[in-house]
C-alpha cells in the first residue's frame, strides 16, 4: 500500500504540472483583469462557426490579447500625457496649437472671390505646397504601378461603381483636390489651381458644388436643380484663416460613402466620422481617437498607404515601408501566444482583427446598372429608399443592395493587383463574374498572406463586340448624357469617344466584381476571430484554396481507414472477452456439475457402506 | 486456499512512467482528435495548448525513460524472440478460454512475453518514434525555412494523424490484454503496486 500511495503523489504531481502547463494562458489573462466584454450584437449569433463562440475557447488566446490592448492603451495614454505637457490640460489651453496664427497674416484680410485666389495667399508663405501637391495622388489621379506597370489611377480605371472619368470630369472632379478639372484638357501643371482649403478646412463649411468642377459655388445655386437644396458660396476669407491639418471630415467628405446619396461612392463608412471602441479600436472618439492622418502620413503633400500599391506582404517589406501598416506600430511580435504571432507570416493582422465590416453602419454591396431608367408614370426620375433610409434605387444610376455586419471574403494577396483599365478586353463569362481589380496570390506564394475583402458586385455596361468595359457619358449638359437622356447607346457612344475607345455600338451588361482590402474597422482584441473560427471544418477558410489547415483539413481516406481499424480492434476484444467469460461460465458450471455428481457418489457410496454396515 | 506470494516485477519509476505516459497519452489523444476536427469538447484553442503542453512533456518523459532503459539495461526486456511465441499465441486462441494458466511466467528479469515483446517494440520503434517526430516537425512548422523544409503541413500532418490512429488500437488493445493475468485485474495491481501475487510454485492446481 505504501507504494501505491507514492505512485498516486506521483500521479497527482503530474497532473498538477499538466494542468498547470495548459492552464497558463489563463493566468496571465486573469491576472491582466480584461474581462471580456459582453459581445457585441454585430459578434452575437455569431454565424455557421460550429458554435466556436462559446466562451471557453474565446477565453484564453483572446483575454491575453485583451490585456495587450490595456498596456497599449496606457503607453497611449502616456504618450498623449508627454505631449501635454506636465501640467495636464491646463497647460495644454495655454500651449497654441500651431506655431502660426493664420488671422494675423496680412494676405488673408483680404477678401476671396475664388478659390484659386486663396491658393495664391496661400502659396506666398507656403511656397512650395504646389510643387509637392501636383505630384499626389489626390491631385494628379494617375499612378503608374512600378512592378506591374500598369497605369492605374482615376483618370484610368474603370470601377463598378460610378464607372469611368473621362467624359463626366465635371462631376467627378468634385472630389479631386484642384480646382476646374472640367475635362480631359486640364492642366495637371496648374499650380494656382491646388485646391489646399477642400482638405485643409477646420470649420466645416467649405464645400465644392457638385457637377462644378470642383469649384465651390460662387453665389447661391441650387442643385440639383429643382430640389430646393441651395449651396450658399463659402466663406473663403474665413475659412482661410482657419485652416488647420486634415481630419475625419475632410477626408471623409470624399472617401466616405453615404447611405443616401450613392453619389458618394467612396468605400469607406462614415461610421469613422466618429466611431466607439466597438466600431475602430483605433479611430475610438473616446479614446485614441486617431485621425485619417495619423497613419496615412503625408510627407511632402504624397499621402501613404494608397489602395494601388497596398502593402502587407513579406516581413521586410511591410516592416520598412509605411506607417499606414499595422506592424508600423505592433511590431511582428504582437501577440503574447507565441502560436498567434507565428500566423503573421501568412495572415494578415486584419483577418482576425475585422472579424466583420459594416458594423456602425451599413456598406453598398451591389451596384446594378442594368436596373437605371426607370422612371414614374409620368416619366419623371425616381429615388427609393429603404426601412432602414438607404437609397436602393435611383433611376440615373440603378439598384444599390446594402448590407450590415458582413462576414469578409477570404484570399490570398501578395500585394500585386492586376486591374482592368480603360479600354482592356475582358472575357465576359455568364457563370463566373469579371474581376475588375484582381488581387493576385495563392498559398504556393511565400509572399501571400490570407486577407480579408470587401467584395462589391455590380451588373454595368459593355461593349459587347469588343468586350471593352463601357466608358458612359453620365453627366452633363448635352443630350448624351445618360443622366439627361437616359439614353445608353448615345451615353456609351459619347464617354467611349471621350476616352478615346472604340465603340461597336452594341452594349450589353456584365456582372463584375471589385476586390476591397478591408484595413480600417479594427474590433476590439476580445472580439478578434477565435482559433476555431478556421481550425474547423466549415469555417471561414473552408473555400480558401491550399495549405494544411489543422481542424479543417484531413484526409477522408485516412480517417475512414483509422477509425475502422479502431473498431475492428474494439470488436475484437469485445468478442474475445465475451468468448472468455463465455467460457469461464461454462467451466464453472460443469466444475459445479462434477462437484455435485462427485458429493452424490461419496453420498451414495456412503448411504452404501451404510446400508452395508446395517 | 491456495498459497500467494508477493513477487516484484515492477521498478517505481517504471511504474510513474508507465502510468504517466499513460495519462498524457489519453490526454493527447483527446485532445488531438478534437484538434483534427473529430469533436468539439474544449475547443480548438485550449485543445491546441492543451496538446502542445502534454506532447512535449511527452517527448521529456520519453527522454527520461530511454535513460533508464539503457542505465539500467531494461532495454534488453525488449529484444524480440519468436521462442515460445506460438505457445502464447496458442494460450490467447485457446488455452485462456480452457482456463489455463498462462504460459509465460513474470520474473523480475523476463516481464514480457514473447507477444508482448513485440507488440512493445512496435510501439517504442514506429508509433511513438512517428508521432514524436512529426508532432515536433508539426510544432516547429514555423522553423522549417531554417532547417531547409518547405511545403504545406500536409504529409507531416496525415503521418501523424495515422500515428494517432494506430496509438489508438494499440490502447484498445493494451487494456484489454491486462485484464488476460491470472485474475482480470492482477496486471494491473502489478502496476500500481510493483508486485504481483503469484501462487506458490508447488501449488499447481488450475483455476
Ligand atoms: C509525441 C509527441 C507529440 C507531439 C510533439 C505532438 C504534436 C502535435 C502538434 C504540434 C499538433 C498540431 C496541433 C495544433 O495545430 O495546435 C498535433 C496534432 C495532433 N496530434 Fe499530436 N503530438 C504528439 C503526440 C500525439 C499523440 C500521442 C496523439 C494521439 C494519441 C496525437 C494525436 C494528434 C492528432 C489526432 C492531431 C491532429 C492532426 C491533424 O488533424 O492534423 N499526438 N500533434
Amino acid at each position: 500500500m505504501d507504494n501505491l500511495q507514492r505512485f498516486l503523489l506521483l500521479g497527482i504531481l503530474l497532473l498538477a504540472l499538466l494542468v498547470g502547463g495548459a492552464g497558463r494562458p489563463h493566468a496571465t489573462a486573469h491576472s491582466g483583469g480584461a474581462e471580456p466584454a459582453e459581445a457585441p450584437v454585430w459578434q452575437q449569433g455569431e454565424d455557421h462557426e460550429d458554435g466556436e463562440e462559446e466562451d471557453g475557447e474565446e477565453e484564453d488566446g483572446e483575454e491575453e490579447d485583451g490585456e495587450e490592448e490595456e498596456d497599449e492603451e496606457e503607453a497611449a495614454h502616456e504618450r498623449e500625457d508627454e505631449e501635454r505637457g506636465p501640467g495636464g490640460a491646463e497647460a495644454e489651453d495655454e500651449i497654441p496649437e500651431s506655431t502660426a496664427d493664420h488671422h494675423k497674416f496680412e494676405v488673408l484680410q483680404q477678401p476671396f472671390a475664388s478659390g484659386p485666389e486663396v491658393t495664391r495667399a496661400c502659396l506666398t508663405c507656403h511656397t512650395n505646397a504646389s510643387a509637392q501637391m501636383i505630384h499626389a495622388l489626390h491631385w494628379t489621379w494617375e499612378f503608374a504601378h512600378p512592378d506591374t506597370g500598369q497605369l492605374l489611377g482615376k483618370r484610368h480605371l474603370i470601377n463598378n461603381s460610378a464607372l469611368a472619368v473621362p467624359s463626366n470630369e465635371a462631376a467627378c472632379a468634385t472630389c479631386h483636390a484642384g480646382y476646374g478639372y472640367r475635362d480631359g484638357s486640364f492642366d495637371f501643371a496648374a499650380e494656382e489651381q491646388v485646391d489646399c482649403l477642400v482638405c485643409h478646412d477646420t470649420t466645416g463649411t467649405y464645400a465644392k458644388l457638385p457637377q462644378n468642377a470642383g469649384q465651390p459655388a460662387t453665389e447661391a445655386t441650387e442643385f440639383p436643380p429643382g430640389s430646393g437644396t441651395i449651396w450658399e458660396p463659402p466663406n473663403l476669407q474665413e475659412i482661410a484663416r482657419e485652416v488647420g491639418p486634415t481630419s475625419r471630415q475632410t477626408c471623409g467628405a470624399c472617401h466616405f460613402s453615404d447611405t443616401r446619396n450613392p453619389g458618394h461612392h467612396g468605400k469607406l463608412s462614415p461610421e469613422l466620422l466618429e466611431p466607439d471602441h466597438e466600431v475602430d479600436v483605433h479611430m475610438d472618439v473616446e479614446e485614441r481617437n486617431f485621425s485619417c492622418g495619423h497613419c496615412h502620413i503625408a510627407p511632402k503633400h504624397q499621402v501613404e498607404g494608397s489602395r494601388y500599391q497596398p502593402i502587407g506582404q513579406s516581413e521586410e517589406r511591410f516592416r520598412h515601408h509605411t506607417q499606414a501598416a499595422c506592424v508600423a506600430c505592433h511590431g511582428l511580435q504582437v501577440h503574447k501566444e507565441s502560436k498567434l504571432n507565428d500566423h503573421i507570416d501568412r495572415i494578415a493582422c486584419v483577418t482576425c482583427h475585422i472579424p466583420r465590416f459594416a458594423r456602425g453602419e451599413a456598406a453598398m454591396m451591389s451596384w446594378d446598372w442594368s436596373q437605371a431608367g426607370q422612371t414614374d408614370a409620368e416619366g419623371l426620375p425616381v429615388s427609393r429608399f429603404d426601412d432602414e433610409g438607404r437609397i436602393i434605387y435611383d433611376t440615373r444610376r440603378g439598384a444599390f443592395t446594402w448590407d450590415e455586419n458582413v462576414i469578409p471574403e477570404y484570399i490570398w494577396f501578395n500585394g500585386v493587383i492586376s486591374y482592368t483599365t480603360i479600354g482592356d478586353t475582358i472575357n465576359p463569362d455568364p457563370s463566373a463574374p469579371v474581376v475588375i481589380n484582381r488581387l493576385e496570390g495563392r498559398y504556393e506564394d511565400e509572399q501571400a498572406r490570407i486577407w480579408p475583402v470587401r467584395v462589391f458586385r455590380g451588373v454595368q455596361p459593355y461593349d459587347r463586340e469588343r468586350n471593352t468595359l463601357a466608358v458612359v457619358h453620365l453627366e452633363g449638359q448635352d443630350e448624351s448624357a445618360y443622366w439627361r437622356s437616359l439614353d445608353w447607346d448615345a451615353a456609351i457612344a459619347a464617354g467611349m469617344e471621350e476616352a478615346g475607345i472604340p465603340y461597336s455600338g452594341e452594349y450589353g451588361f456584365v456582372s463584375t466584381e471589385m476586390y476591397w482590402l478591408l484595413n480600417h474597422g479594427v474590433a476590439p482584441a476580445e472580439h478578434a476571430l477565435h482559433c476555431g473560427a478556421c481550425h474547423s471544418r466549415n469555417g471561414r477558410l473552408a473555400n480558401l484554396p491550399g495549405g494544411y489547415i489543422p481542424g479543417r483539413d484531413r484526409s477522408l481516406a485516412l480517417d475512414m481507414i483509422g477509425w475502422l481499424l479502431v473498431a475492428v480492434s474494439l470488436v475484437g476484444v469485445i468478442g474475445h472477452g465475451s468468448l472468455r467469460f463465455a467460457a469461464h461460465r461454462q467451466r464453472q458450471a460443469s466444475e459445479k456439475r462434477q462437484r455435485q455428481a462427485a458429493r452424490r457418489k461419496t453420498q451414495e457410496e456412503s448411504q452404501q457402506q451404510q446400508k452395508k454396515e446395517q | 486456499m491456495r498459497k500467494k506470494q508477493k513477487v516484484w516485477i515492477y521498478a517505481r519509476f517504471e511504474r510513474f512512467w508507465h502510468w504517466a505516459q499513460a495519462a498524457l497519452i489519453i490526454v493527447l489523444g483527446v485532445t488531438g482528435f478534437e484538434v483534427h476536427g473529430t469533436y468539439r469538447l474544449f475547443g480548438f484553442a485550449a485543445a491546441s495548448d492543451i496538446h502542445r503542453v502534454a506532447a512535449l512533456m511527452l517527448v521529456i518523459l520519453a527522454i527520461f525513460s530511454m535513460f533508464w532503459h539503457f542505465t539500467t539495461g531494461e532495454w534488453k526486456q525488449y529484444l524480440p524472440t519468436t521462442e515460445n511465441l506460438n505457445v502464447v499465441f496458442r494460450f490467447y486462441t485457446k488455452g485462456i478460454f480452457r482456463g489455463e494458466p498462462h504460459p509465460f511466467e513474470k520474473t523480475r528479469l523476463s516481464k514480457l512475453n514473447p507477444l508482448q515483446r513485440f507488440t512493445y517494440l512496435g510501439f517504442k520503434l514506429l508509433i511513438f518514434p512517428v508521432l514524436a517526430t512529426t508532432g515536433l516537425l508539426y510544432l516547429f512548422y514555423n522553423m522549417w525555412p531554417r532547417i531547409g523544409l518547405s511545403g504545406p503541413l500536409t504529409v507531416v500532418a496525415l503521418l501523424h494523424t495515422a500515428g494517432a490512429f494506430l496509438l489508438v488500437v494499440f490502447f484498445v488493445v493494451h487494456v484489454y490484454m491486462t485484464t488476460t493475468g491470472r485474475t482480470p485485474t492482477a496486471n494491473l495491481k502489478a502496476m500500481v503496486t510493483g508486485y504481483e501475487e503469484v501462487p506458490v510454485t508447488n501449488d499447481t492446481r488450475h483455476g
